[in-house]
């Protein structure tokens, strides 16, 4: 028996309903299902949505595996709700082949607590000067439909241009990590008020807004699909809805902290604020809000960058940036979007599962809550209050901005084609 | 008082006015023939300087002396020390000594600020410069000598520097002395004009508490100071102005433009200066060029600091005032 009957939870956030789990599918969903030899989870007042997908995910693994691994990962990803994440590229080895790819791929399916699918390099070793064997990449095991220089910018347009074409032979999707090099060097934060007072090298809006205009303007001349990764910008915004409204094929994402983090917290020169892109102004927290709601930005991805205390127990400028986020990025969502009445639960759903999943083509993932899915299946408390407390982190790094902050909802079960990864808050 | 000292800006104006009466009390030990206070006996400072500043670190050296204070010059350049651990690792050993302040030098903006707030060491940290974000004693030194020069040595204790122009003139980006002079001389009430091309004025620095001007001649017969900054010869390489000459003929300081100042207007400049581009021969030579005072005032701006700092204790530290009589 392997029967798991979810009563009385409010699916997508709407009416209450019983959801009935046979194996790795759901069977059932409807009122008053029967039990019989089902486990039952009472889940009044819970919330059910399709298992949450990352599109942007740093695993660490190969080469930092004392950051993160592909196991401690994805353990942290279940715990966070989310049933697939795509794994970035930036490994040592980079992912820049069928090989690394795969090997990826492999240990994600060792874990067992979420599927990983791996993100290919654009080019070779991120260095921006000669395409990586997408093809091949595709063609192996791993399936690769994502490609990613993340970490750096494909800034050589002819680079850009040639991997937009590539791709389109196998519906592939190029994500890129917008920033202008030379407008960036020596950037430490935004560039504004705060870091003319702190005196800190700036990152400028429009070393990210340039680059994706470039971009989106690439992807319609070429007629292929782009992506654009963590958008941090009020006036990225503006050209990715001008973008959209043109009809060019685009998607973007927004990470959870640039939700709610601004550059003020960089007055206090901790480097768990450190991230790329750098947390920007209310303003643009603001801009992007309202981009996410209105779905000129398509999803929430975490950008999920994991790294040892010594890497951010220093000086602001020796401190490595990112933050971790897979058990944070619900309820920041919740805060952000769900609470300021930006969002109801079924336009979570889709930005946080069905349209990553469309994105990066997960299989299986991010499909309705109905009878013959797979049950890939997350159960939120959104009543919940409570303090984060890295100590209790799955992931093996701890370095999260929002330490000692009250956060909204929890993650209470997580399903994994019809196995349980989280029971009760707790890693299964 | 407070008990570290990394940005001007925190410095209340009362606070400011102390230090640098206090400075002027410590003024009057470099006139002895026994120039030592026994203020800091027992009590180890370390100079921890991640930077070469031979100028800032024999300074604070003299003042440390002065104040019969132990001395450690810690110079991490060129030791072992590697990325960020450096900091930390340095700290705790500091404070596994025993150490009663820290003098620190850092090339990164926040790094004082991480020292202080961080845990690492519980021992005031005093901000000896921190890549581009403050220089808190040199902007008290400034404050100290226009003081003097514009308000008057005994005329000037208890006074700030209220309704003075001051205008500052040169790489104001990259500058941590712009910075803490902005803050400090706002503090004190001096009103402060930056001049600079475009390139090197900050985004956003139209927030602090100051004009902006990109036109030197416009500035000169209004200013009762001006501070010449050092613009480094890299900059040029970087695009942030076309050429030497440019930039000399546009914001450089000559015997023209100081003879359109006010009579009793003064010419500052934090030293070393690069003569001929940002200021000439003749300016820097004049009477009106205040740099080797700035020099002298250095030392007393930073024996008050450090006694403020570390001595507080009026019973073990006497009262130079009372002392003098
Ligand atoms: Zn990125």
């Amino acid at each position: 028996m392997s029967k798991i009957l979810i009563r009385g939870a409010k699916v997508l956030g709407g009416e209450a309903q019983d959801v009935l789990i046979d194996g790795a599918t759901v069977a059932a969903v409807g009122t008053g299902l029967s039990d019989e030899g089902a486990r039952v989870i009472e889940a009044q007042g819970q919330i059910l949505l399709p298992g949450l997908v990352d599109l942007h995910t740093h695993l660490r693994e190969p080469g930092r595996e004392d950051s993160e691994t592909v196991l401690t990962g994805t353990r942290a990803a279940a715990s966070g709700g989310y049933t697939a994440v795509f794994a970035m590229a930036n490994t040592f080895p980079v992912a820049d082949t069928a090989g690394v790819v795969e090997q990826v791929y492999r240990l994600g399916k060792e874990s067992g607590y979420c599927d990983v699918q791996p993100i290919g390099a654009v080019t070779v070793g991120l260095e921006g000067k000669k395409l990586a064997e997408l093809g091949a990449m595709h063609d192996s095991a791993a399936g690769v439909t994502v490609f990613s220089d993340d970490g750096k910018c494909v800034d050589d347009a002819v680079i850009m241009r040639r991997a937009l074409e590539y791709v389109k032979a196998f519906g592939g999707v190029v994500a890129q990590h917008a920033q202008e090099p030379r407008l960036t060097e020596g950037a430490q934060m935004n560039e504004g008020v705060v870091s003319a007072e702190l005196g800190l090298g700036g990152w400028p809006a429009v070393a990210e807004e340039s680059v994706i205009a470039r971009d989106v303007l690439l992807a319609e001349h070429v007629g292929s699909r782009v992506h654009i990764c963590h958008l941090s910008t009020a006036g990225s915004v503006e050209i990715v809805r001008w973008a959209k409204s043109r009809g060019i094929d685009v998607t973007a994402e927004v990470t959870p902290h640039h939700l709610l983090l601004t550059d003020e917290m960089v007055r206090s020169y901790n480097p768990v604020y450190k991230v790329n892109p750098p947390l920007r102004t209310e303003r643009d927290v603001l801009a992007l809000r309202e981009a996410l709601a209105d779905g000129t930005i398509d999803i929430v991805a975490t950008d999920h960058a994991p790294h040892p205390h010594e890497d951010k127990d220093c000086e602001w400028a020796a401190a490595a940036m990112g933050m971790v986020g897979l058990e944070t990025a619900l309820s920041v969502v919740q805060q952000t979007m769900v609470e300021t009445g930006l969002l109801d639960w079924a336009q979570v759903a889709d930005r946080m599962s069905f349209a990553p999943a469309r994105i990066g083509r997960a299989q299986g993932h991010g499909r309705p809550v109905s009878a013959g899915e797979p049950a890939n299946l997350t159960l939120v408390d959104p009543a919940y209050r409570g303090v984060v407390d890295p100590a209790g982190f799955a992931s093996r790094s701890r370095n999260t901005p929002y330490e000692g902050r009250e956060l909204p909802g929890r993650v209470t079960h997580t399903f994994l084609r019809g196995r349980a990864t989280v029971v009760d808050g707790k890693l299964a | 008082m407070m008990r570290h000292l990394i940005s001007a800006a925190d410095l209340t104006r009362d606070e400011a006015v102390r230090i640098l009466d206090t400075a002027e009390e410590m003024a009057r030990v470099a006139d002895r023939p026994i120039k030592k206070l026994p203020a800091l006996r027992g009590r180890t400072v370390c100079n921890l300087f991640f930077e070469d500043s031979t100028r800032t670190r024999i300074s604070f050296e003299a003042a440390e002396k002065r104040l019969s204070a132990d001395v450690i010059n810690f110079a991490a350049k060129g030791s072992s020390v590697s990325k960020g651990e450096s900091l930390k690792d340095t700290a705790q050993t500091l404070e596994a000594m025993g150490v009663d302040a820290v003098v620190i030098r850092h090339g990164a903006s926040g790094a004082p600020y991480r020292l202080a707030t961080s845990g690492w060491i519980d021992a005031p940290v005093i901000n000896a410069g921190d890549g581009t974000h403050q220089h808190p004693t040199q902007a008290l030194l400034d404050a100290f000598t226009m003081r003097r020069r514009l308000v008057g040595r005994d005329a000037g204790i208890g006074q700030d520097l209220a309704g003075r122009r001051i205008t500052i003139v040169g790489d104001v980006l990259h500058s941590r002395v712009a910075r803490s002079n902005v803050d400090l001389l706002h503090t004190l009430g001096a009103e402060v004009t930056l001049v600079a091309p475009p390139t090197l004025v900050p985004v956003g620095v139209e927030t602090w508490p100051c004009e902006v001007s990109y036109d030197l001649d416009s500035t000169l017969a209004k200013s009762d100071a001006i501070m010449m900054l050092r613009v480094q010869r890299e900059r040029m390489n970087a695009a942030f102005f076309p050429t030497e000459r440019e930039y000399s003929r546009r914001y450089g300081l000559d015997g023209d433009r100081m003879a359109k100042m006010p009579g009793h207007a003064i010419v500052m400049h934090p030293g070393p200066m690069v003569r001929g581009m940002e200021i000439t021969a003749e300016v820097a030579d004049s009477d009106r060029c205040t740099v080797i005072e700035q020099v002298a005032n250095g030392v007393s701006i930073r024996m008050a600091v450090l006694y403020l700092l570390l001595g507080g204790n009026e019973s073990d530290a006497p009262n130079p005032r009372t002392e003098e009589k």
